[in-house]
């Protein structure tokens, strides 16, 4: 029973991160008048690229195949310290939301070294635009995290969420949906999606995270797309532990509540790409100062 | 009755920075419009309940000048001048925002400080009227329009009417008329000054007024 609850947030971030993922396109799609590509389709995706061979450009090197590799294994390892909806995570430690952004932050670093090494012009054009929008993403997630902790008076991510509730939200109102509202921003930023990066363009000039994994083929690629679906899961799993603190003792019916709050995240996340148009990129700095400003007065207000 | 003193001061503070990082000029006078209205709520709120006849109309007068009817001049005097955005400020929109962080930073330390005589009724109350005072004079020194300058005189005249709010509940009725009504005359005279500069010089930007004289070369 402990193994199980131990490793069941871990366990649904690895079955149902690319379903979150398929539920967006899917309310993008009804939002567009159209049906839209089937729940499983990433799934299918990743079986489809998984079987593949990959095909590997002479002029790179090992931090090529190695790149895609580190970063998914990152990630896998961030996930596995993020807590969700009552289950506390596999390890829990004081300071582990740093652990957790600079996990994501290797992760990147790699697929960044994997893009330049391709000697690509376009990837790099995508390797330094990811480098530049993540260091302003950064200090907005700590600012937020230190409010959260501030507030809740635990260092460690399980007891953080876990110290969230209706009770805080009665008492902190204005804090807590500063620190929701940095962290969405933070969330649409960090996972390439529309007010940042469109995922569905395909056109270099303004892809960010896209144009990064153009040269990667095959399993590298079922492993990239698998990372992104990850990292997608692990910032859902904190924005909907804040927005959604249920606690009701019943860890199932916790659950459950996590997972409906997920697919509200998923579906608001679908309306919010439908509903705006990609910001230049010169404007985007300013999205994430403005989210940098959110959780600066949510940290003073804590 | 803090939560909703608090909620409106963060909104106030988001404000002042939707007015620092906007190039519409449409966009800085509705949040200047919403500080007005913010700050009439706000008046009533701190209260705390005990209100009077004077404790709400005043307030409320307050609340739809600032917020109704001075926005309706100043977008008239927007469209007579044929103005929709600030282009290229002295300070970017970017360096702004950070300048208005730095500002809210200093606020917030001012606030700590300063001891008043009376225990506000929110301890964000200070730096929030702090930080909006700030940002009037950031956006005067910053802008190039005429019109984002009388946004940030006003941007200025919020916080003091916030800081106002903060130490004293009940300023003396002629005190808070006279106030208001120097505000009215004061964007009054400006929005003219504002649509007659925009007539004779196809535009309103005040730097290039520094070469007005009556030389002739």
């Amino acid at each position: 029973m402990t193994i199980v609850s131990s490793l069941l947030p871990l366990m649904l971030a690895a079955a149902l991160a690319p379903l979150v993922q398929a539920v967006i396109t899917r309310t993008k799609s009804v939002m567009a008048g159209r049906v839209g590509p089937p729940l499983l389709q990433p799934y299918r995706d990743l079986w489809k690229l998984a079987r593949k061979g990959a095909v590997y450009s002479h002029t790179t090197s090992w931090i090529f195949q190695m790149g895609a590799t580190i970063g998914l294994a990152s990630l896998i390892c961030a996930v596995a310290l993020v807590p969700f909806a009552g289950f506390p995570a596999l390890t829990a430690f004081s300071g582990d939301f740093v652990m957790v952004a600079y996990l994501m932050a290797l992760g990147r670093f790699f697929t960044v070294l994997a893009a330049l090494d391709t000697g690509s012009s376009f990837e790099g054009m995508g390797a330094s635009r990811e480098v530049t929008f993540s260091a302003f993403a950064e200090p907005a997630l700590f600012l937020a995290l230190a409010a959260l902790a501030r507030q809740t008076g635990h260092l460690s991510l399980s007891p953080v969420l876990a110290a969230v509730s209706a009770g805080t939200w009665m008492r902190a109102a204005p804090m807590l949906s500063l620190t929701l509202a940095a962290l969405i921003i933070v969330f649409l930023a960090e996972n390439a999606r529309i007010p940042v990066d469109d995922p569905a363009t395909h056109l270099e000039l303004t892809m960010i995270h896209e144009v990064m994994v153009l040269d990667h083929s095959g399993p590298d690629f079922a492993m990239i797309q698998y990372g992104a679906a990850l990292k997608l899961w692990l910032f859902g799993a904190i924005i909907v532990g804040v927005a959604f603190p249920w606690h009701s003792g019943n860890r199932w019916l916790d659950a459950s509540v996590g997972l409906a709050g997920m697919l509200v995240l998923g579906v608001a996340t679908g309306v919010i790409e439908s509903s705006m148009a990609r910001l230049r990129l010169v404007r985007v700095p300013q999205l994430l100062l403005a989210a940098i400003v959110l959780s600066a007065l949510a940290l003073a207000l804590a | 009755m803090s939560q909703l003193v608090n909620s409106i001061l963060v909104l106030l503070v988001l404000t002042g920075f939707l007015l620092l990082g906007s190039s519409r000029l449409a966009a800085c006078i509705r949040a200047v419009a919403i500080q007005g209205l913010l700050l009439g709520i706000l008046a009533i709120a701190v209260q705390d309940g005990q209100l009077s006849v004077a404790g709400v109309l005043f307030p409320l007068i307050s609340g739809v000048v600032k917020g109704l009817f001075l926005p309706w001049m100043l977008f008239r005097a927007m469209r007579e001048a044929e103005a929709s955005r600030e282009v290229e400020p002295f300070i970017s929109y970017n360096l702004s925002i950070m300048a208005g962080a730095v500002a809210l930073a200093v606020s917030l330390w001012l606030g700590q400080r300063l001891k008043l005589p009376s225990q506000p009724p929110s301890s964000l109350l200070v730096p929030a009227a702090f930080f909006t005072s700030l940002v009037g004079l950031i956006v005067i020194v910053s802008r190039r329009k005429a019109l984002t300058q009388v946004l940030g005189y006003l941007a200025l005249e919020n916080g003091v009417y916030a800081f106002g709010a903060a130490v004293a509940l009940e300023l003396p009725v002629l005190v808070e008329l006279g106030i208001l009504l120097d505000v009215f005359v004061g964007v009054f005279v400006m929005g003219i000054a504002i649509f007659h500069i925009g007539r004779e010089f196809d535009h309103i930007d005040t730097d290039k007024l520094a070469s007005l004289t009556d030389q002739l070369r």
